[in-house]
């Protein structure tokens, strides 16, 4: 794109060599993204902020972070009580952990409501599914570091999982745990995926992400192609450079976040409970469950899913498929539009339904499974939300498929 | 704000609010971490009735004085029992052996106890011992019961004695504790106040920076607003530019 | 895009104002993330002040403590040794003891010491941080050697005050920790009579 730029003195000597300008133009000051991004579009750059935050302070928890049974709990405590500021990149690094789902949760909406899923976006979207698989990961061993009861259990319930496998399950377990239960083994084998394996996996990912991005360009809540309308210059009518014009706009979106943020990590830390739960207050003890155990809540609509099925191996398939069925999003969704602004009725009434039973889910995952709520328990309410979760997508196949969309016209060019 | 804010959370989450097992219907001591008087009370009982058994090993002497704003030679002379330094972590003086063997289980150690089970748990716990004599200790406690440990503050509030009722079952259980009148050296009210300073100084040391947290947090709040505006208003004169 | 609407300067101002506001918090962030390093609770219990019983001390003899993880020598010098001291001065490197950052400013003197016989040292070499042998013996390093401290890295020498000879590897006298005395035979070591810390 940016052949044309010639540049001089040092960073001449540097283009020479390296395509510094070439980037800059690139991804930056000739990337033209829409001019019509709305408020759903800070959540992008927001994830990359918080990716940022993540890493950085995670470099720093494990400098005093002791990844053994016998020292983890209380070298957690050694960071919040006897190192200088210490309980400020901890609860920065807890704080990070939900709010890196915060946004990655309102990121994926987004590509809901505005069809961003579609062709050509499709890599994308897989791209940034993967970022969410090895996200989920990641915290997920994460969450066994600090070695309170709720890592431990909560560790002991998932790796059990794998135990539903036919066939190989038990060995399958074991060799996840590397011991004959959740261990010290476990434990440090967690802390080595969790600092170098999956953060490396993860930025690869995001790169793989922007570059796909850039490549095909960014949709926007018209669902409108904005590269069928170029001016002499070859500049899309449309569009604007990300920087200046984007970046002073996602500085001011970086300004809010970081107010809540900022507000969660000084005021409440433990958000009532759902970002550190009470129970992870009391050092791992394998011979004894919490009286509740639920997983973090970002975790809680695909284990209410799990507990919803009466059988162990279904149970498991089942919220397998919940995650699979997003991957493959793009090949059920047929429909010619996009942007939920034009498509039909149904649409509408379905991404809001589907969206109602993720919340709902995600609320009576962190539920005791046998209270009772008007009448009807939390697994029968989980019922009832995991048919709507999963009667989405073949709504959605069906509608789709067979032409039944009423669609409103497009337009040729973004309208706000 | 936070109160606020918590509370507001904890009414929209029912379920998540900190766990009650034994069904109790807990009560509120009000805990405020930044009431340096009632901490140096809390620490003072501490000191006298609870470290006998229960340490703190998570806190150091000389963290609590200079948070408390009590004289490291105080803390020397009335608090440290195990010949322990002003630097060292808060240790019982009992060998936690010695605690198993005395009451069939050792007395946990109490850092953390406020984050794990919640203030309103403690303080409530500290106020529904009552007599039985069934039991190993003479007493039995309505929030935990079949609790190993013995009444130690029953001089102050006098031994309380259970009320029965009628469970749904037609059972006989206790239902409440009562103190009969003028059992006790102290009043109902001061020892309410009492076991509030206790909870009060537990959920300190349950998280020492707390009160710094906050004070340091509405300036860092100030702070990103303030930015947060500059930053809007430039995104605005850049936007000019875009019709 | 048009620019025409554009208010240049109002546009820099903006521009600089966010600049150094955020500037300033990216600052205020990275000081955390620098105290982190600082040493920890733990180890500055661990590095608190360390008392020394001197009441069996005999003269030549040492006694070797840790004091925020690196050593410290008290030991006694006999009266000769003492008188020896002002003696030695003109084959020192610095033997009035003028470089501050190496002594309290009550060890000052000839001896480098409270109590002329007490020696309190850090024997860490002032070169490259090996620790001395201490030959507190007339002749055990060398015929002339009238006692002090020998480094086996380098070779530097050093009195029997600290002080480095001149023509030494080591640029420095030993280093001497701030101590005091609360009682006849005690001494503390690691703050200043005052309590201020090192």
């Amino acid at each position: 794109m940016s052949e044309g730029t010639k540049t001089t003195g040092f960073v001449g000597w540097i283009d020479r060599r390296f395509p510094l300008t070439q980037l800059w133009e690139d991804h930056l000051s000739k990337y033209y993204a829409p001019k019509n991004f709305n408020i759903w579009y800070y959540f992008g750059s927001l994830a990359l902020l918080v990716l940022v935050n993540q890493i950085l302070t995670g470099i720093w928890l494990t400098m005093n972070y002791n990844p053994s049974a016998e020292g983890a709990f209380d070298s957690v405590l050694y960071i919040m009580r006897d190192v200088q500021w210490g309980w400020l990149i901890r609860y920065m690094h807890s704080t990070g952990a939900s709010a890196f789902f915060v946004v990655v949760y309102l990121h994926m909406f987004r590509a809901l409501l505005y069809g961003s899923y579609k062709k050509p976006r499709e890599l994308l979207w897989i791209f940034g599914m993967l970022i969410y698989v090895a996200l989920m990961a990641e915290a997920f061993m994460g969450y066994l570091l600090p070695w309170g009861q709720m890592s431990y259990w909560g560790a002991q319930v998932i790796t059990s999982l794998f135990g539903a496998i036919p066939g190989v399950g038990d060995a399958l377990m074991t060799w996840i745990r590397g011991d004959f239960n959740i261990s010290g083994v476990t434990l440090n084998r967690f802390f080595a995926l969790h600092v170098i394996a999956l953060p490396l996996v993860l930025v690869f990912l995001v790169v793989a992400h922007i570059l796909a991005l850039h490549e095909v360009g960014s949709n926007n809540p018209d669902g409108v192609d904005i590269k069928k309308n170029k001016d002499a210059n070859g500049v899309p009518k449309d569009g604007i450079p990300f920087h200046p014009y984007y970046t002073v706009k996602d500085l001011f979106g970086v300004g809010v976040f970081l107010f809540f943020f900022a507000a969660v990590v000084f005021f409440m830390p433990s958000f009532g409970g759902l970002f550190l739960e009470p129970p992870n207050f009391q050092p791992a003890d394998p011979l004894q469950t919490p009286a509740h155990i639920a997983p973090v809540w970002y975790f809680t609509a695909f284990y209410s899913i799990l507990r919803a099925v009466p059988d162990k191996l279904m149970g498991v398939i089942a919220m397998g498929t919940a995650i699979f069925l997003l991957f493959v999003l793009p090949w059920i969704d047929r429909g010619p539009v996009r942007s939920i602004r034009y498509r039909g009725f149904s649409y509408k009434v379905a991404l809001a339904l589907f969206a109602v039973a993720f919340v709902v889910l995600s609320y009576l995952g962190l539920q005791s499974p046998s209270m009772m709520i008007m009448g009807l328990s939390v697994k029968g309410w989980a019922r009832i939300g995991g048919v709507m979760y999963f009667a989405f997508f073949v709504f959605l196949w069906v509608y789709t498929f067979f032409g039944l969309e009423k669609t409103k016209p497009v337009p040729a060019r973004v309208k706000h | 704000m936070r109160k606020f804010a918590v509370a507001l959370l904890i009414a929209l989450l029912p379920g998540i609010a900190l766990g009650a097992e034994g069904g109790q219907h807990l009560m509120n001591p009000d805990v405020d971490v930044s009431n340096t008087a009632s901490l140096q009370r809390g620490a003072k009982y501490f000191a006298n009735y609870c470290m006998g058994c229960h340490s703190l090993k998570y806190l150091r002497y000389s963290r609590m004085a200079e948070d408390l704003n009590i004289p490291e030679d105080v803390v020397e002379k009335t608090m440290i029992w195990d010949g322990g330094q002003v630097h060292s972590k808060m240790m019982s003086a009992m060998a936690s052996d010695d605690g198993k063997n005395w009451f069939g289980a050792a007395p946990p150690d109490l850092s953390l106890t406020v984050r794990a089970r919640g203030a309103d748990w403690v303080y409530t716990y500290l106020n529904t011992f009552y007599r039985d004599p069934e039991s190993d200790t003479g007493v039995n406690n309505l929030t935990l019961p079949g609790a190993s440990m013995p009444h130690v503050l029953w001089q102050l509030q006098g031994m309380p004695e259970p009320v029965y009722g009628e469970g749904s079952g037609g059972s006989l259980h206790v239902k409440e504790v009562e103190v009969p009148e003028g059992a006790g050296l102290l009043s109902e009210e001061e020892y309410h106040q009492v076991t509030r300073d206790i909870t009060n100084f537990l959920a300190y040391a349950a998280e020492p920076v707390q009160a710094e947290r906050e004070r340091l947090g509405v300036w860092v709040l100030l702070f990103i607003a303030v930015f947060t505006a500059l930053a809007y208003l430039l995104k605005r004169e850049f936007w000019k530019d875009v019709h | 895009m048009n620019q025409d609407g554009a208010d240049r300067s109002r546009r820099r101002f903006l521009t600089g104002a966010v600049t150094v506001v955020g500037g300033a918090g990216v600052v205020a962030t990275a000081v955390p993330f620098l105290s982190y390093w600082q040493p920890s609770a733990r180890a500055r219990a661990a590095g608190a002040p360390v008392e020394v019983d001197i009441s069996k001390l005999r003269a030549g003899q040492r006694i070797s403590v840790v004091w925020r993880g690196k050593p410290i020598w008290v030991y006694r010098r006999s009266e000769a040794a003492v008188d020896e001291l002002p003696q030695l001065n003109e084959r020192l490197s610095d033997p009035q003891s003028k470089v501050p950052s190496q002594q309290p400013p009550y060890a000052q003197n000839i001896t480098r010491s409270i109590r002329p016989e007490i020696g309190v040292l850090i024997p860490i070499c002032t070169h490259l941080g090996c620790i001395p042998l201490y030959r507190p013996e007339e002749g055990s390093v060398e015929a002339s050697w009238p006692g002090g401290f020998f480094c086996p890295c380098h070779g530097s020498k050093y009195d029997l005050a600290g002080r480095v000879y001149s023509g030494m590897p080591a640029p420095l006298n030993l280093q001497v920790p701030p101590y005091w005395y609360p009682a006849e035979n005690k001494l503390i070591v690691g703050e200043h009579q005052d309590g201020g810390a090192a």
